[in-house]
Formats: structure tokens, sequence, C-alpha cells
């Protein structure tokens, strides 16, 4: 049994998301497992981003159910729990089941701890690259501030949770490697170095999952290999699960552990990297043939 | 040498009132892309309760020195109070429900509460008409310069106590923007606000926040405003009000620094033209600069070129 079988974080169901008379995403199912890097690739209009839209509360899908666990809370228990209840969230004491389809966008990053990034990048481009950090440690700080009375009249609590905000923020500054322009605004920096302050910023939330779309677009082979080298510290050294969009074939094979195919918003394949690899339907949504011509492609890719 | 002094004192005094109303109208429109246009009126109901409070408080106290003290202190504080809520239930009832609305709705649902507002308070205080007035607050001055003329330039102790007081509150609020959360999570509001809430900052209290904190500099205006003229009139919420969001537009409007150098040129405008050509004229002088600033600079000029967003 695979980890996203018996160890899943992120339980999409029947996810729907259907604009006006296009359905971008159909009857779309399947599992994310803790402290994997799955990868969700398909051609171009496959309905990835729509997919990413719906678990962050970009958009409220039209249908179906996606399940975000905390702990080692029984997951179908719980989602049936949250599910009959009014609430978006069932807690128990081995954790938590969020409903994410029933939440605000700010409290899919406040409690289901979910974070993203974009495709076209959107820092703070106004503000440094150290304040983009504390944006992303906003509620605990807002907190320790006593909804800013406290931070206004220097309360030690919050000086103190200022510190270690700045900390953490310069932690991963030093991370990807940008802690001497700190104080910089982040529009000035160049564009890979962007990317990678956005993977930080919403590494600062704390996140249980890390949504990253297409992080490796527009970077050059070394920029790339670091990202891979970043990702995988993410995943060891923080226990953050990763679920990416890429295009870059290197990438998705070399890091992930579990790929899911989507074409035309229907899911064509999951698996392992190299069963994805040499699913006939896979080639063939990637190529472009029709079924008949399938096993000709086939033997042409492996050849 | 002494007139241009005397005026000099008397724009910045006024600037300072003036400033402190733009940096509500410059903050609304940085954080929602909208024109408070009740924001005068918010301000008018600060004056107006300071007004109440103020006589309160010195016809059971006296006008001793400390009871016109401990009397101000309280009209700052139920005017932040009271204009601080009623900037948060205008925002709830009048904005939220429009924002994602078409451009328009939002001005007009202002320009109606600011009516609403208005026409509440004239009839609720004033049974139409007539100015309401205290006798003059703080009446002491120290003299600075006499020219040969025999003019004497003097500093009132109430332009010096409006000087501290803006600067007391331009300095907290310039904290609070800068090197609190709320400020950040205003400013990224600012800049993004789908992403802010994306990293789980509540837009919608930031916004209300960010009104309440408008209305409470503008009540501040509104306390330091009765300090000035000794009067105050259910109308005066249009023309001032009108005149800060010119200086918020001047000094480019989203620009908080902007608004504040907006309202000390008002405010000098204001002063020197009514001073040197004719105090009649002066509204005119004051909407005739901003137009010719906006000819020129048309992003006001502390304000950033629009830059379009992918």
């Amino acid at each position: 049994m695979q980890n996203w079988q018996s160890d899943p974080v992120l339980c999409v169901e029947h996810l729907t998301m259907r604009f006006g008379g296009l359905t971008a995403v159909k009857s779309l199912s399947f599992d994310v497992g803790r402290g994997d890097i799955t990868a969700l690739i398909g051609p171009n209009g496959a309905g990835k981003t729509t997919v990413f839209n719906c678990i962050t509360g970009f958009y409220k899908p039209t249908e179906g159910r996606i399940g975000l666990r905390h702990g080692i809370i029984d997951f179908d228990i719980g989602k049936q729990a949250a599910t009959q209840s009014s609430s978006y969230v069932t807690h128990s004491a081995g954790g938590a089941v969020y409903l994410l389809e029933r939440m605000p966008d700010h409290l899919i990053a406040k409690q289901a701890k979910v974070a993203r990034t974009f495709q076209n990048i959107r820092l703070f481009a106004g503000m440094t690259l150290i304040e983009n950090l504390m944006v992303a440690q906003h509620n605990a700080l807002m907190l320790a501030s006593n909804f800013t009375f406290g931070g206004l009249l220097g309360f030690k609590t919050y000086t103190t949770a200022e510190r270690a905000a700045k900390e953490k923020a310069a932690f991963w500054l030093e991370k990807i490697d940008l802690l001497d322009r700190a104080d910089m605004p982040a529009g000035d920096l160049p564009y890979g170095a962007q990317r990678r302050l956005e993977i930080a910023r919403a590494m600062c939330t704390d996140p249980v999952l890390l949504c990253l779309d297409e992080p490796a677009a527009g970077l050059n082979p070394r920029e790339s290999a670091d990202l891979n080298t970043l990702l995988r510290s993410i995943r060891s050294d923080h226990g953050t699960s990763i679920l990416l969009i890429e295009h870059d074939m290197s990438v998705v094979m070399e890091v992930s552990d579990h790929v899911v195919v989507l074409d035309y918003g229907i899911k064509i394949s999951d698996g392992t990297p190299d069963f994805v690899k040499s699913d006939p339907k896979v080639i063939a949504a990637y190529l472009g043939v029709d079924d008949d011509e399938l096993e000709g492609a086939e033997s042409e890719v492996s050849a | 040498m002494a007139e241009f002094v005397q005026y000099l004192i008397n724009g910045i005094t006024l600037g300072s009132i003036y400033g402190l109303i733009a940096v509500g109208y410059t903050m609304v429109f940085g954080i929602i892309g909208m024109v408070n246009f009740a924001h005068g009126e918010v301000f008018m109901i600060g004056a107006v309760t300071a007004l109440i409070i103020y006589v309160a408080v010195t016809s059971f106290m006296g006008t001793t020195a400390g009871a016109v003290f401990i009397a101000l202190m309280l009209c700052l504080v139920a005017a932040i109070l009271l204009t601080s809520l009623l900037n948060l239930i205008i925002e709830k009832v009048a904005y939220r429900p429009l924002r994602g609305s078409f451009r328009l709705a939002p001005l007009i649902s202002a320009l109606g509460m600011s009516y609403a507002l208005k026409n509440f308070v004239n009839v609720f205080q004033y049974e139409y008409g007539s100015n309401k007035s205290v006798p003059s607050i703080l009446t002491g001055h120290v003299s600075i310069i006499t020219d040969a003329n025999g003019f004497e330039a003097v500093l009132n102790y109430k332009n010096i106590l409006i000087m501290i007081v803006t600067a007391i509150m331009l300095g907290i609020f310039w904290y609070l923007v800068q090197k609190t959360p709320l400020g950040r999570a205003q400013r990224s509001c600012e800049q993004d606000r789908k992403m802010a809430s994306l990293l789980g900052v509540d837009v919608n209290r930031t916004i209300a926040i960010t009104f309440a904190i408008g209305a409470a500099l503008a009540a501040v205006a509104g306390v330091l405003y009765l300090v000035f003229y000794s009067s105050i009139s259910y109308n005066d919420g249009t023309i001032p009000g009108l005149k800060a969001f010119t200086a918020a537009v001047l000094g480019g409007i989203g620009s908080l620094p902007g608004a504040v150098l907006g309202g000390l040129l008002i405010g000098l405008i204001e002063i020197m033209w009514s001073g040197y050509v004719s105090s009649d004229y002066k509204d005119v002088a004051v909407f005739s600069v901003l137009i010719i600033v906006l000819i020129i600079m048309p992003q006001g000029i502390l304000g950033k070129p629009e830059v379009e967003k992918v």
C-alpha cells in the first residue's frame, strides 16, 4: 500500500468546478500522502490551477469535498463527522479534519494551514523581504500584540513574539540565500529570487500542506536544481507535505513521490512517477495521439 | 515680515487639521480604492461631540486651566470612541455589501451616507441653521516678532496645542503602520488583498480597523478644529472635508506622508491667500491650485504613478 493511501493528509473527492457552461474540473478524486511531494501534472488547460484554487479557497467548488487532516485522527470518520456537523471542522484527541470547501480563504491559511504560491508571482512588491515574511506570521503576532494595543505600548509578550518572528524570517531568508537583501523591496529582486521568496513566505505560515504552482517556471537549470534541494529540505526538515503543479518533467520525476495526471479536467492516471511515466494514457495525452495510434507512440517513447 | 510669520503659523495650524483628516481619506482609498465622502461628516460629528462634552464639563467645573484640560481630554476620548464606532457601522452597513460591486456604487453610497449624517446632526442638534460656539479655548499667547509697522506676530497657546497633538497623533499612527503587525497587514491588503487573505490575514477586519483608525484621526482633528475656531456648524463637515480630500489628492492619494504634506500646503495656501489677496476668494484659490497641480502632476506630489498589475 502506498503512503498516500495509508496516511493521507489531503483527500479530494468528486471535485467539480464549472464556470458557466465550461467544466474545468470534473469529478476529480485523489489523495495526497503526508510528507510526500505530490505532483499534479497535465497539458495546458487541464484544470490544474483550478484544483489549486479550490483547495486554497480562491474558488468555491461547484461540487465535491476537500478534506484536510491534522494529526492521526481517523480520516474517514473525521470527514463524516465534519460533513454532518454544521461546522467546517471536527476535532478529536488525535487531531482535526477540516473541510476546505466550507472555509473562507483566510481561515484555510490560518486554521487548516494550507499555503500556496502562484504561477505569476504575487509578492507584496512594495514591502521589504522581511516584511513579506512577517505578514505571513500575522495571526500569531496579532495575538501577541493584544490586537495592536500591546504592540503600541511595547508589551513584553509582543516584543518577544516580534523578535521570534524576525528570527524565523531570517532563518528562511538564510535558507533561500537572500539574507543580505532582507531590507530591499521584494519587487526589486530578480525573478528566480522572487520565486524562492514566495516559497519562503508560504513556509512562514507553518503550513501542513504547501501548494506550489509551477515553482520551476522560468528558472535556469542551476536555479531549478536549487529548488529541488529546497523542496526536499522542506519535506525532510519541516515535515510539510507538498503538492505541486509542474510542467518541467525533470523536476517532477526527480523530486515527486506521487504523480496525479489531469487532462481536460479528468484524472487519467495516478501513481508513482515510474508508473505514470509508462502509462499509455499519459503518453497519449502528452503527445496528443488517438487511441488506435497509442501502441505506436508507446513504443516510440520507450525506444 | 511679522505678517508673514503670523500667516505661516496659522497656515501650519490649519494645515495640521486638514492633514489629520486627509490621512483618513488616503488610507481608505489605499486599501479599498474608494473615496469615503462621508469622512468629512465623521470629522464634523467628532467636533460636535467635542462641543457637547466641552460645554457640559465646563459648565459643571468652570473654565479654570485644569477644568479645560480635563474637558479637552474627555472630548478627545469621547470623540474618538464615538466616531470610530460610527465609522465601523458605516463601513459595515453602507460599504461592505457593495464591495466587489461596480466602482461607482460605494461612491454613491458614501455620498448618501454623508447627506444622511449631515442632516441628522442638523435636525438633532441645530434645529435648522445656526452655528454653535463655545467661549474661546486657551486664550493666552507668546509674542514672536514685532515689525517696524508695529504688527506683532503671536503664537497662541491653542496653535501650540494643535501642532503638538497633531505631531503626537501622526507619530503614533506612523509607528502603527510601519512597525506593528496590523500596519503590515494594512499595507499588504493595500498591495494584494487576495494574497493577504491567503496568508491568513482577515481582510474584512483589517479594512474595518482602517476605517476606525481614520475616524479616530478625524475625531482628533474635530476636537482641534473646535479649539481653533471655537465654533462648529453641522455644515462644517463639507468644506473642511472636501479640502482635506483635496489635500490627499494634492499629496498623492494613497500616500500617507503625501496626505500630511498636502494638508499643510492647503492650509498655507488658504491662509496666505486670505491674508495677502482676499479672504472671500480663499476657497476658489484652494480648489484652483488642486486643478493646476492635477494637470501638471496627475498622481499628486508624492503619489506613485499607477502601475499596471499583471
